[in-house]
């Protein structure tokens, strides 16, 4: 196909493109063979910048995915609210660093941001969840979509339902490469995230709380055994998933508009999670960068209407045949 | 023909060999012990009998049916009901209920005749009440009919657990460490319960225990197992003075002692 | 402080234990049926919604109370009664037929969902059923033909034998209509649960591997619960789009899902009244809202609101009463009966310790 277009592309255009390109096609048949040059290289350039808006949105969604993997290894508890914490941290952020409100420059209210958003993160563990322990899981289940649901609300009171920018120092515009117009903010969320799963992934290797973690998902009563201050390592858990999400946020917020719904990329950053496996935080990473690549290429090679369901078919075809995700980490039960 | 007989069966988890070509029979109307070290591999054999694993090699016979052809579900149709070592009642229904899944095998009627509610359904309820209200009288566990298993101490639930075994009528009770902490007078109580099983109702016990005391008053035969193997087999007698068996449970140096187990 | 003093099995069987709780029940049936006589057309709408979603949240009830399975998914069957019904009565069926068959249709479709979805437990079971929740949405769309996809269908009247029941001219007809299917729904779930199958489903939500040992197919339980869980909600589902009058792929969204979870579990998880407690709640908590917000000055519909208030509500009873509505009168009443001997800790629950289900 020979139609144009950009990385995010808006399905009535898509639609317009594509008549467009049949009609290019038609006039040229006779043409064709002289111009399979230029056209492989502009199909080479689409790919690239479908691939690279894609990962760029696959790594929002991974780092959402970490967030609910980390509150699943520590607590089994699945946080349903992830996307809506995502979608808060955003706008903390821009309550703090936009004009209209506090107006105080990025990277001095970036600290703030986390320390508010692992605070947020804390205190939700100690107030609601510890509440709810050793009830079924639908318990758990329904207390985080209550919790997504109260803080969507509280955050439209705050800051209004309508979409907003945020005044992101990564909302740098965009650079080009022969034919290739890359977003700098979209290279700048692959960076960040690369950077965030690294330090991640040595921090549950390596230091002492990242072990103590690991064990206190695994066994509570051994770890309590062990000295482990379980409660508070929980807490600390839910702490870091805030965080997470608050650096989430800030990359969302810097590739487009934000408004209150903005949480509900979660569902797909959830299926993302399922698709790497819940247990593993690289399989999270993996399974949200599959879910954003997969998107703008069904948006582009797919009949319309289609891409939307691409992300919720994979999620039920991995389920079905591995039901654990691609990095499964359960083994039998001994009766 | 033995009632229960295991021919050479062995299982592997990866690189784990938790049963290891092993061979026993069981006679109709013994009662059976299964004794051994922790992770010997004994209520493996319980999962490998309900269908829980599939062994590597080997045969499972029951009445001369094939038992290895059957899905897990399948296996009290045989006439094979079991505990379970840590108690899996239903936690959030009453004992009467749980006693009744236990004749679910004899159930006669299908979904639609159910919702409807037809005399059939209702002379089958009728029949499955009578007949648990006959293991309530066995066990004497009439003052917690109706209370939830959430509530109730472990040594009810683990009489339950019995109970609900027993509601189904079946040939053989496989026993997960009956008396598994069990007071001594529970643990008397147990072994009352499981001589009047065998002789009262004809039914025929396989069971793994550590209480050898329990075990040398009301078994039959023994066999003892470790590393999935079998060690000893014979009377009570034998098998706690057999020389293997001592250096399993307490080490060559009680063997050359003259030790005996328990 | 009662006493039951029993002489035969069939009390234990019977629907109603003894000749109070029968009368009771009788009483509600009494007024049940006076209502029309009783409150004026707009409160008789609302009582018909209030029941209509009682439908719904009973077929939820039975997979997620009853069986343990949770989903989060029953939108789309709603969905699926609704349109198969709505496209049946286009195509010149009888309205008893077309409604009983949009149930069994949605009941075999559930059925068949259920079978891959046996393998899963827990939240992966609740995951995939908010993706097919989703995928329903879109697929609707998809198939535009049938459905009119965006652009929605209107209900057509419903055609009793001959008398037409139109949703705004006749709400006492559809109050009765509603009422007869409630009647009909809540006494084959009460069946069910005295009988094998429904033991059999409490079995498979407490211990799958037990309830094995025991004899019960588990794979078959679970697919029955769902098929007969998904052609309620078909039901509930078709009268949810008949009584709006019009419907669209939105009046299903996923969002209604969640709604009704929630709605079973303030009701109380596992009750039969929980389900109908729960749609009193849900069907009133916009009214409510809006009579509090005008008292408040903000005349403005505050969007949002619905669900966040909802939300709270929720957080508040797994907090405080994870039983629900119907436990909390359970425990009121139980105090009441033990009186002055109810012990303080009754309900209390057990400290457990969370041991990973990953090796499960």
């Amino acid at each position: 196909m020979q139609d144009h277009i950009t990385s995010d592309p808006a399905p009535d255009l898509l639609e317009e493109g594509r008549s467009q390109g049949k009609r290019i096609t038609a006039q040229s048949r006779g043409t064709l063979h002289h111009k399979r040059g230029p056209q492989n290289r502009e199909d080479r350039v689409e790919v690239l910048q479908l691939l690279i808006s894609g990962l760029a949105n696959g790594c929002v969604y991974g780092l959402i995915a970490l967030g609910f993997v980390l509150i699943y290894k520590a607590t089994e508890a699945v946080n349903f609210a992830q996307g809506d914490f995502m979608m808060l941290g955003a706008f903390v952020t821009l309550g703090l660093v936009n004009p209209e409100y506090a107006g105080i420059p990025f990277w001095l209210a970036l600290p703030l941001v986390f320390i508010i958003m692992g605070l947020l993160g804390y205190l939700l563990d100690i107030v609601v969840l510890r509440a709810v322990f050793g009830q079924s899981q639908v318990a758990v289940i329904i207390v985080t979509i209550a919790l997504g649901f109260v803080i969507r609300f509280a955050v439209g009171e705050i800051w209004g339902h309508e979409p907003q920018s945020l005044r992101s120092p990564l909302a740098l515009g965009d650079v080009r490469i022969g034919d290739l117009v890359l977003g700098l903010a979209d290279i700048a969320v692959i960076i960040v995230t690369l950077i965030m799963t690294l330090l991640l992934w040595q921090f549950f290797q390596h230091t002492k709380m990242g072990l103590a973690m690991q064990a206190a998902s695994q066994n509570q009563m051994a770890a309590y055994y062990m000295g482990i201050p379980v409660k508070r390592i929980q807490g600390m858990v839910w702490a870091l998933a805030g965080i997470v999400a608050a650096v989430a946020g800030i990359l969302y917020a810097s590739k487009g508009a934000l408004d209150p719904t903005a949480g509900f990329i979660g569902i797909k950053a959830f299926a993302a999670a399922v698709i790497g496996g819940f247990g593993s935080l690289p399989g999270a990473l993996l399974g949200g960068l599959i879910v954003g690549v997969i998107e703008p290429f069904a948006a582009r090679y797919l009949p319309p209407g289609w891409s939307q369901i691409a992300p919720y078919a994979l999620l039920i075809a991995v389920l079905l045949f591995r039901p654990h995700g691609l990095f499964a980490q359960v083994r039998a039960k001994k009766v | 023909m033995s009632l229960l007989e295991i021919d050479s069966v062995t299982l592997k988890f990866g690189g784990v060999t938790a049963v290891n070509n092993l061979s026993m029979r069981v006679e109709e109307g013994q009662v059976f012990a299964l004794v051994g070290p922790n992770g010997a591999g004994k209520s493996t054999v319980f999962n490998l009998i309900s269908r829980f694993y599939t062994p590597v090699t080997g045969s499972i016979t029951f009445d001369g049916k094939d038992v290895l052809k059957m899905a897990p579900h399948e296996v009290p149709n045989l006439g094979i009901a079991r505990t379970f070592q840590n108690i899996e009642l239903f936690h959030q229904a009453t004992v009467l209920q749980n006693l009744l899944v236990g004749r679910h095998r004899h159930r006669q009627t299908n979904m639609i005749a159910q919702m409807l509610h037809l005399p059939s359904v209702r002379a089958e309820e009728r029949a499955h009440r009578h007949a648990v209200e006959e293991v309530i009288d066995f066990l004497d566990l009439q003052p917690y009919r109706n209370s939830r298993i959430a509530g109730l101490p472990y040594g009810v639930r683990k009489v339950v657990e019995l109970g609900r075994a027993l509601a189904s009528k079946p040939r053989l009770l496989l026993l997960d460490e009956p008396a598994s902490g069990l007071s001594v007078e529970e643990t008397q109580n147990m072994r009352w319960w499981i001589d009047d099983i065998r002789r009262q109702m004809g039914i025929t016990v396989l069971m793994v225990e550590h209480d050898m005391g329990l075990v040398s008053k009301v078994c039959d035969r023994v066999l003892a197992l470790a590393d999935g193997a079998k060690l000893a087999e014979g009377t009570p007698a034998e098998v706690q003075s057999h020389p293997k068996v001592i250096e399993a449970y307490l080490g060559t140096n009680a063997v050359s002692k003259g030790g005996k187990v328990a | 402080m009662k006493f039951h003093f029993k002489t035969d099995y069939d009390q234990d069987i019977r629907l109603f234990p003894d000749w109070w709780n029968f009368t009771l029940y009788a009483a509600l049936l009494v007024l049940a049926l006076a209502l029309p006589l009783l409150i004026d057309p707009f409160f008789l709408g609302e009582a018909t919604n209030v029941l209509i979603w009682a439908i719904a949240g009973l077929g939820l009830m039975l997979l997620t109370g009853q069986t343990g399975q949770v989903s989060l998914g029953h939108s789309a069957f709603m969905a699926l009664g609704c349109y198969s019904c709505v496209l049946m009565m286009e195509a010149n069926v009888p309205f008893v037929l077309a409604f009983l068959l949009a149930g069994v249709i949605t009941g075999v479709v559930g059925a068949l969902i259920a079978i891959p979805a046996l393998k899963l437990h827990g939240v992966y079971l609740a995951i995939a059923t908010l993706a097919l929740a989703i995928l329903a949405d879109d697929i609707i769309v998809l198939l535009k033909e049938w459905t009119d996809g965006v652009n929605g269908k209107m209900s057509p009247p419903i055609d009793l034998f001959g008398y037409e029941i139109n949703r705004w001219n006749n709400p006492v007809e559809w109050y009765y209509l509603v009422l007869v299917v409630v009647l009909m729904v809540t006494l084959f779930y009460r069946n069910l649960l005295r009988a094998p199958l429904g033991r059999a489903f409490a079995a498979v939500r407490d211990s799958e591997i037990s309830a094995q040992a025991m004899g019960v197919n588990v794979a078959q339980t679970k697919t029955i619960a769902f098929g007969i869980s998904c052609a309620i909600t078909g039901l509930g589902g078709a009268l949810m789009g008949l009584f709006a009058g019009a419907f669209n792929n939105e009046t299903f969204n996923f969002l209604l899902s969640i709604q009704l979870l929630m709605m079973i579990v303030v009701g109380g998880l596992g009750f039969i009244h929980g389900a109908f407690l729960g749609a009193v709640v849900i069907a009133f908590l916009p009214q409510v809202l809006s009579m509090t917000t005008d008292l408040f000055g903000r005349g403005v519909a505050i969007p949002g609101l619905e669900s966040g208030v909802f939300g709270v509500i929720l957080i508040l009873f797994i907090l405080f009463e994870p039983m629900g509505l119907y436990g909390r009168w359970l425990k009121i009443r139980v105090f009441l009966e033990l009186f002055p001997f109810a012990r303080k800790d009754m309900f209390k629950r057990q400290k457990s310790y969370l041991k990973t289900e990953r090796l499960r």
